[in-house]
């Protein structure tokens, strides 16, 4: 079979001239007076330095020690999560998936990429790929495999193909060996991967 | 396999665009192309359903980025690959670098005219009788393969009527994987476009595909 | 509309490729690509419907050539030019070409921190009771309409179950093609995955997806 990846990850010639379009564009819309330039430099930072999975971390870890917080994220994701200060743009209507022993959850958005921004930041470039697109909603274990990950072959997989309305943020299973930690610490256990659902929390 | 090569219903691509004039082949290449396809299927003991497969066996992205006859080109060289018959470094130098792999039979100019006029005939003997007869209720199965199969995604799930028995013919979805030709009945199905594209379609159409037996159940 | 976006289900992509240490951006320009959408977003130039639409509306062998923000700033091109905001003399040289229309208004910095902070949320009050309840079965309709949906071509014609009612919701097939919100209820309908892929499939597998209510009907 003939692979030609490359051309989904190396920008490669594409990247200048994209980089003179994208300045095109910006350049027109500043002249115009549409936006000032200060407005481009907060998205960039914010997306970039301040809004990423340590949000999405919290909620998990404090699901694991707090078992009231873990009901209210369950029955009122919203809600539970902006109670942590998170929420807003792309996190209007959040839904907390409880991965349990028989049951592990997987997000994935077939049609473009929508992901949980507020708790996770921006999705990487593997969720917006046509591989994994292709794949996740039709042979999700062959995806958990890229990832190195293999569950039980009785294990309920339940795929959550996301739509812009709702965004899903997992709950992977605490892992053992862990007792006693504190919400910081165990938020340290928590990858990004394991809120998607390709992943699965570090070992203590 | 779900590939690119399916495109029946996709919507984006554009209009049609008839070409007047149009010349058989558009580059001195393509005639290459299209001729060593043919002459090397003799010395490659490659059928057509390998060579169809190996056409659409490739990332989506790239299959649309390419001509027709740069997807039978990149086709041609999978399979001399896969066979052993040209080898990377040979096809980075353009030349032949080791010696031939002894093969069983090559194509003869003498032999073209006979070849082409015998063509790849699919149909085979047999002594079972087909499932279905015309006017049969039939529903296409909701299969899925990764492997090449000639039911096309927008029939899948769907219910038509057997228009014609066709025969017994060899089974693209085996021979494809080298796994015999395991023939099987060929019907044509009928489908309304209704039933294929949804209450807003075009209630003038039918569309007619060729089924092989195991694609269908009884509706 | 059936285009290149629509690709749940679809072969040979081959795997899927984490990149350890990803960073945010992968060149400045990605930036700004994605900068420069929200704040179009906040000077409300046009809906975040009809953005995804013109998105997918790229023909499916450019819309896969492209990476993910290089399709961002091609559909921002596309819509500046659809909704007049530039002219194609001046997306070509890169400058506001004089005379033009000034924009009424400039997005700040303060307003972009405020749309991060609250969103915009799509949930609206609701014209009708819902149609159906948690545990109702439902079939997807098979539908294939030229305009945006957000009905995946692999759930349509297939039975699921009614797992969560999410509410009412601005309805994005009319939102992106400019003709209103036309809010409908909102639902997350849950598929087998023999159901939708077939016999051959992981029976361990169960789809979510987010269906409003004109994409249903009741079983």
């Amino acid at each position: 079979m003939t692979h030609d990846h490359d051309h989904h990850h190396d920008h490669g010639s594409e990247l200048s001239e994209m980089q003179l379009r994208t300045r095109a564009l910006e350049t027109i819309l500043l002249e115009k007076g549409y936006i000032e330039p200060a407005a481009i430099d907060v998205l960039i930072e914010t997306y970039e330095k301040k809004i990423g999975p340590r949000n999405g971390a919290q909620v998990v870890a404090k699901a694991w020690v707090d078992p009231q917080f873990r009901q209210w994220l369950f029955e009122d994701g919203t809600a539970a999560i902006g109670s942590l200060g998170f929420g807003g743009r792309s996190g209007n209507h959040l839904v907390a998936l409880e991965n349990t022993p028989s049951v592990h959850n997987m997000v994935v958005c077939t049609l473009c990429s929508c992901y949980p921004w507020a708790v996770l930041g921006l999705p990487p470039l593997w969720y917006k790929s046509a591989p994994y697109r292709s794949r996740t909603v039709a042979d999700p274990r062959s995806v958990l495999a890229d990832f190195g990950v293999s569950l039980p072959k009785d294990t309920e997989i339940r795929v959550w193909d996301s739509t812009a309305e709702l965004r899903y943020l997992v709950v992977p299973l605490r892992p053992a060996g862990a007792e006693g930690w504190s919400e910081e610490k165990l938020a340290e256990l928590v990858t990004r991967d394991s809120m998607i659902g390709t992943g699965l929390p570090r070992n203590p | 396999m779900n590939g690119a090569q399916d495109m029946g219903g996709v919507h984006g691509f554009g209009p049609v665009e008839p070409e007047p004039n149009e010349p058989v082949f558009h580059a001195g290449w393509e005639k290459r192309a299209f001729a060593l396809t043919l002459a090397m299927a003799m010395p490659g003991q490659w059928n057509i359903d390998m060579s169809r497969f190996a056409r659409e066996n490739r990332d989506p992205g790239e299959y649309l980025s390419m001509s027709y006859y740069q997807i039978w080109f990149a086709a041609l060289e999978t399979m001399l690959k896969e066979r052993d018959l040209v080898s990377d470094d040979e096809t980075v130098a353009g030349h032949a670098l080791r010696e031939p792999k002894p093969v069983a039979r090559i194509l003869s100019p003498g032999a073209v005219a006979q070849v082409l006029y015998r063509g790849g005939p699919t149909e085979r003997e047999t002594n079972t009788t087909p499932a279905f007869k015309p006017g049969d209720h039939v529903r296409a199965k909701n299969i899925n393969p990764r492997t090449h199969t000639r039911l096309p995604r927008y029939v899948r799930g769907h219910a038509g009527t057997i228009e014609r028995v066709i025969g017994f013919h060899v089974f693209p979805d085996s021979n494809a994987q080298g796994a015999g030709e395991n023939p099987q009945w060929l019907y044509t199905v009928c489908f309304d476009g209704r039933e294929l594209w949804g209450a807003d379609g075009d209630p003038t159409l039918t569309v007619s595909v060729d089924a092989w037996e195991p694609y269908l159940v009884p509706a | 509309m059936n285009g290149a976006a629509d690709m749940g289900g679809m072969h040979g992509f081959g795997p899927v490729v984490p990149e350890p240490n990803e960073p945010v951006f992968h060149a400045e320009w990605e930036g700004h690509s994605f900068a420069l959408n929200m704040v179009t977003g906040v000077a409300k130039l046009w809906n975040l419907d009809a953005f995804r639409f013109k998105r997918e509306s790229i023909p499916p062998p450019e819309y896969l050539s492209l990476s993910y923000y290089g399709l961002w700033t091609r559909t921002l091109e596309l819509m500046m030019l659809e909704y007049g905001v530039a002219t194609p003399e001046e997306v070509a040289v890169g400058h506001a070409i004089a005379p033009f229309k000034k924009a009424p208004h400039a997005v700040s910095a303060a307003e972009c921190a405020n749309m991060v902070r609250c969103g915009s949320p799509y949930n609206r009050s609701a014209p009708a009771p819902a149609l159906f309840k948690v545990g109702d079965k439902v079939r997807a309709r098979n539908m294939h309409p030229q305009h945006h949906t957000r009905l995946p071509r692999y759930a349509r014609g297939h039975a699921g179950e009614v797992v969560r009612i999410v509410g009412c919701h601005v309805f994005p097939d009319s939102n992106a093609s400019n003709l209103g919100e036309d809010p409908h209820w909102l639902y997350t309908v849950r598929f087998d995955g023999r159901e939708l892929w077939g016999a051959d499939s992981d029976p361990t597998v169960r789809v979510c997806i987010e269906a409003w209510e004109p994409y249903l009907e009741p079983l």
